[in-house]
C-alpha cells in the first residue's frame, strides 16, 4: 500500500428512516481518511462517529467486503458501485478521492427494489425470479459420473462468465427502464449453455421471463448501462440469448 | 453429559452403508408432517434444505442475510476436493481419508473422515448435474488442480470462485424446492435461542432484523448450519456477519462445544494496512501452485523485490519442506511466515508480510495462462493494494480464516441435545486440528446433501413427538430471555462503539491466542477478556430502537457473544498442553520448531458443557482411536 497523507471529505448521504418515511440528503464531514481505506471503511468511521455523538448511524448493507457476496450496492457520485469499472463498491478505495471532495451516496433507486432504510433496499425480487426456474431439476443422489457428460471447454467458460453474477442488482438500478434482464439473462444463459440445463430450456425461459415481468422490472431498450456497471463484467449478449430462448420456447413449446 | 459418538460397528469401508440401512425411514406420505428448521443457508444449510425438501419434509430456512445466496460460503475461492482420481495420479478414497486425518494432525474421528472421503465423489457428480460450471479441459472433461497437504491433484474448481458456484448450485436446488412448496425461506432472521421441550430441540427463537420483533418457530428437528467463529479475532477473512451466536445459544442450552481452540490461520492473506481495517482478504491457496514464497536473506532488506537477486532470496518453504515445498498445509505455512517475520525478515511497510512471487510461473507458462487461472485474484489484489502482481510479487501474511472446532456431534451429526443437529463449519467435524484446503466445501456439501437426509430422517422416524405450540411456556420463556438481553444492551448507553470493543477483544485474541500460544499468554488473555467484557456491558454505545432495522444492535449482540465465547476458547487452548495442527503451544515443539503432539495425554476431542452463568464449564473427553491409520509425526519434509 502506498500510504500517503490522511485527508477529509464530505459525505452527502440519503437518509430515510423507513420504507414509508420521506427521505433527504444529509451532509457529514469525515476527517482522517486514509487513502488505503476502503470506501465502506470510511463509512464505518463516519458511523462510529455518529454513534458516539448519540446520532443514528447510516444503514447500508455489506458482508464479505471482497466483491463476491453481492450484499453491498451504493450509488456514489451518480455512479452505480462507484467510479471503478467492473467492481463492487466494497472494493472502491479512498485513494480514488482527494482532500475536500464532496461525495454523494445514494441507494439503488428502482421500482423493483423498495428502499427499506437509508441506503438499504429490498432485492428479494431477484430470488423470486430464480425460484421460477433458475435451476436444474435433478434430485440429490440421481446423478451419473460427472465425466459422463463432457462439456465443450469454450461453452463451459461462457457458462461460467454468465454464472459469475453476484445478484447485487446493479444492472437493474443502472437501467433507465429498471430492467432485470441482465440478471435473468445470465442465469438462463448459464443453464442453456450447459447440456445439464438442456431438458428444461424452454420451460425455464418462459417461466423466468414471466416472473421477471410480474416483479415489476422494466424491459430492455439496448442502453447497455447494465453491462457497463456490472461488477462481474456480464455481457448483454446474455440478454440476446434470453430473448432467443424465449422466442424459441414460444414458437415451439407445447406449453 | 454423555458422549456417545454412535460410530457404527464393522470395517471402516462398510460403516456408512450399514448405518444407512439401520437408520429408520419415514414413509414418503408422512414426511410432510415433519417440520425441519434449518438455520443458515451456506453450503451446508442450502444443500440440507434442498435434499430434505426433495424427500418431502416441510423445511423452513432462516438466514440473517437479505437473500440465502449471500452466505459466506460464497467467498471460498480455490476448490473442492474429491477422490475421483481422474488425473490417474494414485488418488483413492483411502488416500483422501488418510491425507485428511494426517492433515488434521490425528485429532479427527476416523469414521467421519472416511465417510467424507467416500461421499466426495458423489458431490462432484451431483454438482455437475445441477449446472455448476466447473473448470474443464479441451476434452470437455473436468479439470483438477493441486492444493496444500496433498501430493495428488484432486481439487475441482470454478476459476477462483468455486465457493460461489457451489453455493449458487445448492441455492438453486433449494429454490427449486421453494417453487415445489417444500421449502420456505425466512430471510433477515437471526437465531437467538434454541427451544427445548422434554429434552428435545423443538424450535427456535429468531429476531426479525427488519422489525426487531422476536418470532418463535416450532419443528421436529433443528439443523444449525451457521458457520464458524473466526471473527472472534475481529479481523479475519470471514464476512462481517459471521458469528458464534447461534452455536453459543445452543451451547447454553446444553449442546457440548468441542475443541474451540482449533482455529485455522490462513497463510496467504493481504496484510493489514491500518487501524481502520474492517476485514482481511484471502488470496486463494491455489496461488501456491504457481507462486513461490520468499523473503530476503538479509534482515531488514528494503530494496524493491525485483532488485533482490536470486541468490539473496530465501525460499524458506522450499528449503525447509523439500517434499511439499510451497504446498505444505496451512498451519505449517502460516507458522513459517510468522517465524521469518518475527526474526526480522518480513517485508513491506509493516514488515509483517512475505512475498508470494509469480515471476517464474509467468516466465514458464506466460502471463495469459496465469491470468486465466487466477485473474480475479490478481484484480482483487490490485484493487486493495494498488499494486500489479504480474509485475511485482504479492505481499501476504497469515490471518484467521476457519474454525475446526464447533458443536460436538455424533456420527449422525446430532449434538448432545436430541433433535439438534450441526452441519458444516458449525460442527467440530472432520478436520481435526487443521483443515486442508478445498475440504470445507466438500464437508459442507457432504453434510447437507448426503449425510443429513439420512440421519435426520433416521431421527424423525425413530422418535415420538409430543404436539408443541409456539404459545407453550418454553417458547415464551425463551423470547422473554432474549428480550431481556436486548433490553439490557440498550440500557447501557455507553461511549464505546461495538466495533471498538470488538477490536479490543480481537487484539487480545490475535496477540495472545493467535498463531503462537503459551501458558503465559493464555493466562494473560484469561485476565484481560473478562475486563473487556465488563467494559462492554458498562460502556457499549448503541443508538436507535429495538423494534427497528438496527445494525448497531445486531453487531452488539454478536460481539456480546464473542465476549463470552472467547474465554472458553482460551480455556480450551490452556487445557490442551500440546501442539497439534493450528493449535501451537510454544512449550510443545521439536528442536526444529515444528509442532509436537502429545498423543498419550491429548488424543481426544475436548468437549465443554455449560454449567450456568458465571460458572466454570465442565470438560468431557471423547477419546479418539485410530484403527486404520497409524499415528505418526506429521512430516512434510
Amino acid at each position: 500500500m502506498k500510504g500517503s497523507k490522511h485527508f477529509s471529505v464530505t459525505v452527502r448521504a440519503w437518509r430515510q428512516a423507513g420504507p414509508a418515511e420521506p427521505g433527504k440528503m444529509v451532509s457529514y464531514k469525515v476527517k482522517d481518511v486514509s487513502p488505503d481505506m476502503s470506501f465502506l471503511e470510511m463509512l464505518d468511521i463516519l458511523n462510529d462517529d455518529l454513534l458516539k455523538k448519540g446520532e443514528t448511524p447510516i444503514t447500508f448493507e455489506s458482508d464479505c467486503r471482497e466483491g463476491i457476496c453481492g450484499s453491498c450496492g451504493l450509488v456514489v457520485n451518480g455512479d452505480v458501485h462507484g467510479p471503478d469499472e467492473h467492481s463492487t463498491v466494497c472494493q472502491l478505495h479512498m485513494r480514488r478521492f482527494s482532500d475536500g471532495d464532496v461525495i454523494t451516496v445514494e441507494p439503488w433507486r428502482v421500482k423493483a427494489f423498495p428502499i427499506l432504510k437509508d441506503l438499504a433496499v429490498d432485492r428479494s425480487a431477484l430470488d423470486r425470479v430464480i425460484a421460477a426456474g433458475g435451476f436444474v431439476s435433478v434430485n440429490t443422489g440421481a446423478a451419473a459420473d460427472a465425466n459422463a457428460t463432457p462439456v465443450e471447454k469454450d461453452k463451459a467458460e461462457e457458462a461460467m462468465d454468465a454464472a459469475a453474477c453476484i445478484g447485487c442488482g446493479a444492472c437493474v438500478t443502472s437501467c433507465p427502464n429498471g430492467a432485470g434482464m441482465l440478471f435473468t439473462g445470465a442465469k438462463i444463459s448459464q443453464l442453456a449453455l450447459l447440456p445439464q440445463g438442456g431438458p428444461e430450456r424452454a420451460k425455464r425461459a418462459l417461466s423466468m421471463v414471466a416472473a421477471m415481468d410480474k416483479e415489476g422490472f422494466g424491459n430492455c431498450t439496448n442502453e447497455y448501462e447494465c453491462e457497463a456497471v456490472c461488477p462481474k463484467d456480464i455481457k448483454v449478449a446474455n440478454i440476446a440469448r434470453m430473448n432467443r430462448e424465449f422466442l424459441l420456447a414460444n414458437l415451439f413449446s407445447k406449453r | 453429559m454423555k458422549l456417545d459418538a454412535k460410530i457404527p460397528a464393522g470395517p471402516i469401508e462398510k460403516k456408512w452403508d450399514s448405518h444407512k440401512f439401520n437408520l429408520k425411514l419415514v414413509n414418503p406420505s408422512n414426511r410432510r408432517k415433519y417440520d425441519v428448521l434449518v438455520v443458515g443457508s451456506g453450503l451446508a444449510g442450502a444443500s440440507a434444505a434442498a435434499s430434505l425438501g426433495e424427500l418431502g419434509f416441510n423445511v423452513k430456512v432462516f438466514t440473517l442475510h437479505d437473500s440465502t445466496r449471500r452466505a459466506h460460503s460464497i467467498a471460498a475461492q480455490g476448490g473442492i476436493n474429491a477422490a475421483k482420481n481422474y488425473p490417474n495420479d494414485g488418488d483413492s478414497v483411502w488416500r483422501l481419508f488418510h491425507d485428511t486425518v494426517k492433515g488434521g494432525d490425528y485429532r479427527a474421528r476416523e469414521a467421519n473422515v472416511y465417510r467424507l472421503a467416500q461421499i466426495s465423489n458423489q458431490i462432484i457428480d451431483h454438482c455437475a448435474a445441477i449446472g455448476v460450471p466447473f473448470g474443464r479441459e479441451y476434452s470437455g472433461l473436468l479439470s483438477n488442480r493441486s492444493f496444500g497437504g496433498a501430493q495428488v491433484s484432486r481439487t475441482f474448481y470454478s476459476r477462483g470462485q468455486t465457493g460461489q458456484q457451489l453455493l449458487l448450485g445448492a441455492y438453486s436446488a433449494m429454490m427449486r424446492q421453494v417453487a415445489a412448496g417444500t421449502v420456505t425461506i425466512l430471510p433477515r432472521r437471526e437465531m437467538t435461542d434454541v427451544v427445548l421441550k422434554n429434552g428435545q430441540a423443538r424450535g427456535i427463537t429468531v429476531r426479525n432484523l427488519l422489525t426487531g420483533e422476536l418470532e418463535s418457530h416450532s419443528g421436529h428437528a433443528v439443523l444449525l448450519c451457521t458457520g464458524g467463529y473466526a471473527n472472534v479475532f475481529n479481523l479475519s477473512t470471514n464476512a462481517g456477519s459471521c458469528n458464534v451466536s447461534a452455536a453459543w445459544a445452543a451451547y447454553k442450552r446444553g449442546a457440548g462445544f468441542a475443541n474451540p481452540c482449533f482455529t485455522q490461520i490462513h497463510p496467504t492473506c493481504i496484510p493489514r494496512s491500518g487501524e481502520h481495517q474492517s476485514k482481511l482478504t484471502l488470496m486463494s491457496e491455489s496461488l501456491r501452485n504457481d507462486g513461490r514464497v520468499w523473503v530476503p536473506k538479509a534482515k531488514g532488506d528494503k530494496r524493491p523485490p525485483q532488485d533482490i537477486p536470486e541468490a539473496e532470496r530465501d525460499y524458506y518453504l522450499e528449503r525447509r519442506y523439500p517434499a511439499f515445498g510451497n504446498l505444505v498445509p496451512r498451519d505449517i505455512a502460516s507458522r513459517a511466515a510468522k517465524t521469518v517475520a518475527d526474526s526480522g525478515y518480513g517485508v513491506g511497510p509493516s514488515s509483517q508480510a512475505v512475498y508470494l512471487d509469480f515471476r517464474d510461473s509467468i516466465k514458464r507458462k506466460g502471463e495469459n495462462k496465469i491470468k486465466d487461472e487466477y485473474g480475479n485474484l490478481f484484480d482483487m489484489y490490485y484493487q486493495i493494494t494498488d499494486e500489479n502482481a504480474y509485475k511485482s510479487p504479492m505481499r501476504i501474511y497469515p490471518a484467521p480464516h476457519y474454525s475446526m472446532g464447533g458443536l460436538w456431534v455424533d456420527y449422525n451429526l446430532m449434538t448432545t441435545v436430541p433433535g439438534l443437529f450441526a452441519l458444516g463449519e458449525a460442527n467440530f467435524s472432520d478436520h481435526g486440528a487443521n483443515r486442508l484446503g478445498a475440504s470445507a466445501l466438500m464437508q459442507g456439501l457432504a453434510d447437507g446433501f448426503f449425510v443429513a437426509p439420512s440421519t435426520v430422517s433416521g431421527y424423525l422416524g425413530a422418535n415420538k413427538f409430543e404436539a408443541v405450540s409456539t404459545g407453550d411456556k418454553e417458547f415464551t420463556d425463551s423470547s422473554k430471555q432474549v428480550q431481556d438481553r436486548v433490553n439490557r444492551l440498550l440500557a447501557v448507553k455507553g461511549k464505546k462503539t461495538p466495533a471498538e470493543l470488538h477490536r479490543q477483544l480481537g487484539n487480545v485474541m490475535w496477540n495472545d491466542v493467535g498463531m503462537g500460544r503459551s501458558e503465559a499468554t493464555l493466562k494473560k488473555a484469561l485476565k484481560k477478556i473478562p475486563e473487556i467484557r465488563e467494559e462492554f456491558w458498562k460502556n457499549v454505545a448503541i443508538s436507535g430502537a429495538d423494534r427497528d432495522f438496527n445494525q448497531t444492535l445486531e453487531k452488539a449482540m454478536k460481539v456480546a457473544d464473542f465476549m463470552e465465547f472467547s474465554e472458553l476458547l482460551v480455556k480450551d487452548a490452556l487445557e490442551r498442553n500440546e501442539s497439534c495442527g493450528g493449535h501451537f503451544r510454544e512449550e510443545s515443539c521439536t528442536p526444529e520448531g515444528e509442532a509436537k503432539r502429545d498423543d498419550a495425554n491429548f488424543s481426544h476431542a475436548a468437549v465443554w458443557e455449560y454449567q450456568g452463568e458465571g460458572k466454570e464449564a465442565a470438560l468431557h473427553k471423547e477419546a479418539l482411536t485410530f484403527e486404520n491409520i497409524k499415528m505418526a509425526e506429521r512430516s512434510y519434509k
